[in-house]
């Protein structure tokens, strides 16, 4: 939908795409909801936020089905070209990107039973919280991103990716150095680490709907390809 | 105030081409007026030996037209004048010395509607083999059946050969005038929406009739139909007001079309 501004002759399409639209966002809205509680509980070691989350997750999984249904209601009935086809099969591969990481925000709660607050320095909390910070911010620019259709913002979260996968490698480190210092703080250490881990990935998730998006916009596929080499503006 | 736009567009015609030496119909910068009313401007397009060339875009853009170009079937219309250059097997057919009889052998055409001779199933097919002066009975029949079968008709006439042409289905006769064109054997074939009057299975079957005459011949196909040009073709065209707009591999325009008006034609938007 390069050009959103020309519409369809027939304004059932344009509808039913404005459709997908708009409840691929409601879809990111609720995993951001979701995202928020997952961190939070993690760090405040609140066991019901976490429930809380678990719960959600279940409304992520229906929208997922249902914009799943819509879409492939729009290919067998409308067959779909150029960038209608691409605006579909980018949203296949956004909602299947947002449902996972709607497990893993229910993975980052549940590391809110571990007792890492009594074992580990506080200083460590404070890099998790910022990593949540980070992801955050990249799950909301690309859903702004994917809004927009704004092929540089998706750059731009795409980008937003290493400082990420820097934040991990500095919490893994340390979490290895408190195992090794003391064999108490494992268990802690390890939930550490898996919750860093789950930040991780969703930050990875959104890099991918980043790649999605600048399908979807340009046409080309800007997987596996340096971050450098993404796009030359012509 | 189109200019630049076709030198544009030139440049990068001659840059794909100059990529294949499989080239067997080239045209170059054609236009072609019917008397003060120009319907193509600067066309440049070609068609790679054995390759299907879908050429698409809305009714009255010039498909036909352009079609008619490469067998010179517009001399017969003395409104109409041509500009520009048709390479066929790197020979002008719009040279002075150009024998129109064997162009139009080695050119093969269906037309828009089909339109059998008021003559037998029998006749029709080998009217153009008697032209060429094929008179002996035994070869005819070959002949005849051949081109019968390739059409993917035989088994639906061969016991009423002798019938009249006019009583077959619409979507028989299409068959019907593709074995007449099949039966001279052509190098190129022209198909001109050869598919508007059949239903969904006879429609497969024409296209699957088609991927299997690519293998001797290269076929350049006018189709409404959007998804039968993204599936029978290799390249795909698209026109619009007499002019070409764009020329990719079929995947590509259909998934990435490069020029907008391509894009607002395929999607079905306003212009
Ligand atoms: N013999 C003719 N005399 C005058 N004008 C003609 C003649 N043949 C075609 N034209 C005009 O040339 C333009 C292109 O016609 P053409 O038949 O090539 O269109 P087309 O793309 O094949 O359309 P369709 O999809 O409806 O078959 C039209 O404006 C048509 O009116
Ligand atoms: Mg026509």
């Amino acid at each position: 939908m390069q050009n959103r501004h020309s519409q369809h002759i027939s304004r059932e399409f344009n509808d039913e795409l404005e459709t997908i639209r708009s409840q691929v966002l409601r879809m990111g809205g609720l995993l951001e909801t979701q995202l928020d509680k997952a961190i939070r509980a993690m760090l405040d070691n609140d066991q019901a936020l976490a429930a809380e989350v678990k719960r959600g997750d279940a409304g992520i999984n229906r929208m997922e089905m249902e914009i799943d249904a819509a879409c492939i209601d729009v290919v067998a009935r409308r067959q779909p070209a150029a960038s209608d086809l691409r605006f579909i099969i980018g949203v296949f591969k956004t909602i299947a990107d947002l449902e996972r990481m709607g497990d893993e925000s229910k993975r980052v709660a549940k590391m809110s039973a571990a007792e890492r607050a009594s074992v580990l320095p506080v200083e460590i909390n404070a890099e998790l919280r910022h990593m949540g910070e980070l992801v955050q911010g990249m799950l909301h620019d690309v859903l702004d991103a994917f809004a927009r259709l704004d092929d540089q913002a998706a750059l731009a979260v795409a980008r937003q990716d290493e400082r990420v996968d820097a934040k991990y490698k500095l919490i893994t480190t340390e979490a290895m150095r408190f195992m090794a210092e003391d064999p108490a703080s494992v268990q802690a250490a390890m939930s550490l680490m898996w919750a860093a881990r789950a930040l991780e990935r969703i930050g990875d998730r959104s890099q991918n709907i980043a790649e999605h998006v600048i399908y979807l916009v340009h046409g080309r596929d800007v997987r596996h390809l340096p971050l450098d080499d993404l796009f030359n503006p012509q | 105030m189109h200019a630049k736009k076709h030198n544009g567009e030139q440049q990068q015609a001659s840059l794909l081409q100059a990529e294949h030496d499989d080239v067997v119909v080239n045209i170059r910068d054609l236009s072609v007026w019917y008397r003060q009313r120009q319907v193509l401007h600067d066309v440049n397009l070609y068609l790679r030996e054995r390759h299907v060339t879908a050429l698409i875009g809305p009714s009255g853009c010039g498909k036909s037209t352009l079609l008619r170009c490469l067998n010179r079937l517009n001399d017969l219309d003395e409104r109409c004048r041509i500009n520009g250059e048709v390479m066929i097997n790197g020979r002008d057919i719009y040279a002075p010395d150009e024998d129109v009889v064997s162009l139009r052998r080695e050119v093969g055409m269906v037309f828009q509607r089909p339109n059998p001779f008021p003559k037998s199933i029998f006749d029709n097919v080998a009217y153009g083999l008697r032209l060429l002066g094929m008179t002996a009975r035994v070869e005819l029949q070959e002949q005849v059946r051949q081109a019968l079968q390739a059409a993917a008709l035989w088994d639906e006439v061969r016991d009423r050969l002798h019938n009249s042409a006019l009583e077959l289905s619409s979507g028989q006769q299409q068959r019907l005038v593709i074995a007449r064109a099949l039966a001279v054997q052509p190098k190129i074939l022209l198909l001109d929406e050869p598919a508007s009057n059949l239903d969904p299975i006879s429609m497969l079957k024409l296209e699957e009739l088609i991927a299997s005459l690519k293998i001797d011949y290269t076929i350049l196909i006018v189709t409404h139909n959007m998804q039968q040009a993204a599936r029978v073709s290799d390249f795909t065209a698209f026109m619009d007001g007499g002019e070409l707009v764009e020329f990719s591999a079929t995947g590509e325009l259909f998934t990435t079309p490069k020029q907008r008006r391509t894009e607002d034609y395929i999607t079905g938007r306003y212009g």
